[in-house]
């Protein structure tokens, strides 16, 4: 198990060192003059030398990574091109926003996933089977943004069940905060509950075709109880890491979710960085979200290393 | 080869994918024949009028025919999924194949960068992307391309692990075949059936992707017929005239599901252990 931790965790390293490269080269991919790209044309020579030399731009391709990866590493990721904030200190307002847009669609994903992937497993080709999977269907090929779009059109303009767009912290009103929550939870978890449906019916058809289950059967276990205390167990543990991947996808997805319902989060920041050109602002909340999406890989790997002991005593 | 075509055709789900897909070809290939009106022909006085036998899907903001629209639509969605899996292909396959034949080093360091650009969520990396080449459709074809080079390149790794063992291959490089010769005559031809399924179903993610980041101003820039233009705009429209965000959307899942199901049936067809 520790030399399974240290391999895991020196790929981590070395993914992320990466990762750090292909952030940087976004600013030197710009065509042209990075520095003209933001300000424009018609600033005068000084402004213009003026920036490049606050983003490094004058300094040898490799010092500019040293200093940018250094910074990084110190928790200074620069400042705005705009505003003039450091962008770690932007990041550290936005990135609750999105996390907690995650979290309450990771909600939303499992408590649909799971109950509807159990069932369709156990009632196999019948209805609430061809529903389920229909639903699941649905779930990954309606893309967020028009299904948030319909969202808002139902709920909030046609029946007025829930607000259309805004953000409200939980501190200050938490009933206020979870009526703003649903819709955006729902846009972004029902594509997860899409693809955690097929996987969990997939595995619970699986488990159910074990022996154990039979034993269990004929001990005069219920049926309840034999899904509960011994399948799911089982049938959880590769649903796990398909979790791990799904993080990712919910972290991008969070992107524009939060356009949509107006969420002041790291991905409505991204939005506006690039339509501003605040290459310090992208670079950064990319970074962020993306080094986020790799820990979280590797914690859901780590956490399926354990539940399993095919890997915890290998 | 007989008994694939014999599985797909069997394989329900699979068909009605080809078919869905078939007729957004169609479509797209036939976009000047099936419009009723010129897709960027404004008529103010026509604004944001609801389906009528003249104007199917009804008109936008700007009295543009929708129906017209979402057609030419599918002929932007189509070259933006096929060149961006063409590049990803172009790039991931080679890269992939000569990482699994030769091992060692250059296997560990190719595949570390793969892994690097696989842990950024695909549609972040895309915008960051797109946002340093300059917006545009061909940002977004090159971006998405990018996105979609590990996967390929693993795929193909995978499979030419698998196949480089065969006794075949052996048999080659015992009679003197260069290592070239046998990765471009005998291994490739047999990973080509993971790689179609991963650019079929790659190509739903590709229009999901393009009309994303056109969705959020980064993608195909107005006036153009875009899915995802389309539909931001016509967010601000959303009491007065519904239909003119749901025809978009419609095309948009209806193009995912097809490209999905396809992808799902040739996968069960011509390589059932994946």
């Amino acid at each position: 198990m520790i030399r399974y931790l240290q391999g895991r965790l020196l790929a981590l390293v070395l993914v992320l060192a990466l990762m750090s490269v292909i952030v940087f080269s976004f600013v030197h991919l710009i065509p042209g003059d990075p520095v003209v790209a933001i300000l424009g044309t018609e600033v005068d020579q000084a402004t213009q030398q003026s920036l490049r030399h606050a983003m490094g731009l004058d300094r040898p391709l490799l010092a500019q990574y040293g200093l940018w990866v250094g910074g990084a590493l110190r928790g200074n990721l620069g400042e705005s091109v705009r505003t003039h904030q450091p962008v770690a200190a932007i990041l550290g307002q936005k990135l609750p926003v999105t996390l907690q847009l995650t979290a309450a669609a990771m909600v939303v994903g499992l408590c649909i996933a799971l109950p509807a992937g159990v069932l369709a497993a156990v009632r196999r080709n019948s209805a609430v089977d061809l529903g389920a999977m229909g639903l699941a269907l649905g779930g990954v090929s309606i893309p967020s943004f028009w299904l948030g779009v319909m969202l808002i059109l139902l709920f909030s303009l046609h029946w007025r069940l829930f607000p259309a767009i805004g953000y409200v912290p939980v501190a200050r009103d938490p009933a206020d905060a979870l009526r703003h929550m649903v819709l955006p939870a729902l846009t972004l978890g029902l594509g997860l509950a899409g693809a955690l449906t097929r996987m969990v019916r997939s595995d619970v058809l699986e488990e159910l075709g074990r022996e154990y289950v039979r034993t269990a059967r004929a001990k005069g276990l219920r049926f309840a109880r034999v899904i509960a205390r011994h399948i799911l167990r089982n049938a959880l543990l590769p649903t796990l890491t398909v979790l791990g991947v799904q993080v990712s996808v919910l972290l991008g997805g969070a992107v524009i979710t939060e356009q949509i319902f107006a969420w002041p989060g790291v991905g409505q920041l991204i939005v506006q960085a690039v339509q501003s050109r605040d290459y310090p602002v992208l670079q950064g909340g990319i970074l962020i979200v993306a080094v986020l999406a790799a820990v979280v890989q590797l914690l859901v790997d780590l956490a399926y290393a354990v539940m399993n002991p095919r890997i915890r005593f290998g | 080869m007989k008994r694939r075509r014999a599985r797909f055709l069997r394989h329900r789900l699979g068909m009605a994918g080809g078919v869905v897909v078939a007729v957004m070809l169609l479509a797209a290939a036939g976009a000047p024949l099936w419009r009723t009106q010129d897709p960027l022909a404004m008529q103010m006085s026509q604004s944001l009028q609801p389906p009528t036998p003249q104007h199917w899907f009804g008109t936008d903001e700007f009295g543009r025919d929708v129906w017209s629209r979402v057609v030419y639509g599918a002929r932007l969605s189509i070259t933006v999924g096929l060149a961006s899996m063409l590049l990803a292909t172009a790039a991931g396959v080679p890269l992939g194949a000569a990482a699994g034949y030769a091992g060692g080093t250059f296997d560990a360091l190719a595949m570390r960068c793969m892994d690097a650009i696989l842990a950024f969520p695909g549609l972040l990396l895309a915008i960051g992307l797109v946002a340093a080449l300059g917006l545009g459709t061909g940002s977004g074809i090159i971006a998405i391309g990018v996105v979609y080079v590990p996967v390929f390149a693993r795929v193909t790794r995978g499979a030419v692990l698998v196949r480089r063992q065969e006794e075949y291959v052996e048999a080659a490089r015992a009679l003197g075949q260069t290592d070239l010769a046998i990765l471009r005559r005998h291994v490739l031809p047999n990973c080509l059936a993971p790689v179609l399924v991963q650019a079929t179903l790659g190509f739903a993610s590709a229009i999901v992707i393009d009309a994303g980041l056109s969705f959020l101003g980064a993608g195909t820039p107005p006036p153009a017929p875009d899915w995802g233009t389309m539909l931001n705009e016509a967010r601000q429209f959303m009491v007065s005239a519904p239909h003119v965000a749901v025809f978009p959307g419609l095309a948009i899942s209806l193009a995912v599901l097809g490209f999905n199901l396809l992808g799902d049936g040739l996968r069960d067809a011509l390589d059932p252990r994946l």
